[in-house]
């Protein structure tokens, strides 16, 4: 992958397979190590990616995720086909849930899963039309000046 | 201190990663939330939890805890060790309750992973 080149793949993510959950973060937690990205945003990426994947798990029917990485960060973009949140505010407060007592049995749905992936990403977006679904879009910068990371190098091994 | 101390202290059963039981504890982290391990524990830190399925794993992987102890003498399935195995993620359990557990570890110096208390003014809480 030389300057400039993108990597972009798309993961199906189904609606209440509590044991696939963590999946698809999990592979994408493996191509960012091959990729050589920095440990600390692999990190934040996963534990973002995590929580967007078991969020579809827990509450939609179905997603796609899509990961893209360019040499100036790491986007992730999760479309789901399910109820959708009628008021994103509220499901953005810590502690605010909506999770049965199935979903809270494997440890989830304390109300962390949204201000979790904000925490771990540089921009944050999120809309919802109820009855159709979410679309939830997290960038997490590679570059040197949000002083988090260190520079992506997309030779290393 | 590293896990197979751990293991030692705790009287823990090794139910995966029995190779990779010199791997250093840093730091503790214990709770029953795994979107609170994935908040607030740093990478490197032992997860006691008495939540036991394939999602604590999952959680373990994603937060990078160098292992998984379950407390209260409860057993995984063979669903879950097998992602741990997999995962090479240590899975130990103990008979020990975890207040237990922690209050062990934290005499024999393992600190907490979790820094919520330097977030708060203490002064004003009382």
């Amino acid at each position: 992958m030389g300057n400039g080149e993108t990597v972009s793949q798309s993961f199906a993510i189904l609606g209440r397979h509590f044991l696939e959950g963590g999946q698809v973060s999990t592979e994408i937690k493996g191509m960012l190590k091959e990729l050589g990205i920095d440990a600390a945003i692999i990190r934040r990426v996963a534990i973002a990616t995590y929580e967007a994947e078991m969020n579809v798990v827990m509450y939609a029917e179905q997603a796609s995720l899509t990961l893209k990485v360019t040499p100036r960060a790491i986007t992730i973009t999760v479309v789901d086909r399910g109820p959708g949140i009628p008021d994103i505010e509220l499901a953005m407060q810590e502690g605010y849930s909506t999770a049965t007592a199935e979903m809270r049995e494997l440890g989830f749905g304390a109300g962390m899963g949204l201000p979790n992936i904000r925490r771990n990403a540089d921009e944050f977006n999120i809309t919802s039309t109820v009855g159709k679904g979410t679309r939830l879009k997290i960038t997490v910068n590679l570059n040197e000046t949000n002083g988090r990371g260190l520079p992506f190098n997309p030779h290393r091994q | 201190m590293v896990l197979s101390d751990v293991q030692t202290l705790l009287h823990c059963r090794v139910f995966s990663g029995k190779d990779l039981l010199d791997r250093p504890v840093k730091y503790g982290c214990a709770s029953d939330l795994m979107s609170d391990v994935l908040a607030f524990s740093q990478s490197g830190a032992l997860l006691l939890t008495g939540m036991v399925n394939v999602q604590t794993i999952q959680t373990a992987y994603i937060a990078e805890s160098i292992g998984v102890i379950i407390v209260r003498g409860k057993k995984p399935d063979a669903t879950v060790i097998g992602v741990a195995r997999q995962k090479g993620i240590p899975l130990l359990g103990t008979p020990y309750s975890m207040y237990e557990a922690c209050g062990i570890l934290y005499r024999a110096g393992v600190p907490s992973t979790m820094k919520c208390v330097h977030e708060h003014d203490l002064s004003k809480s009382v």
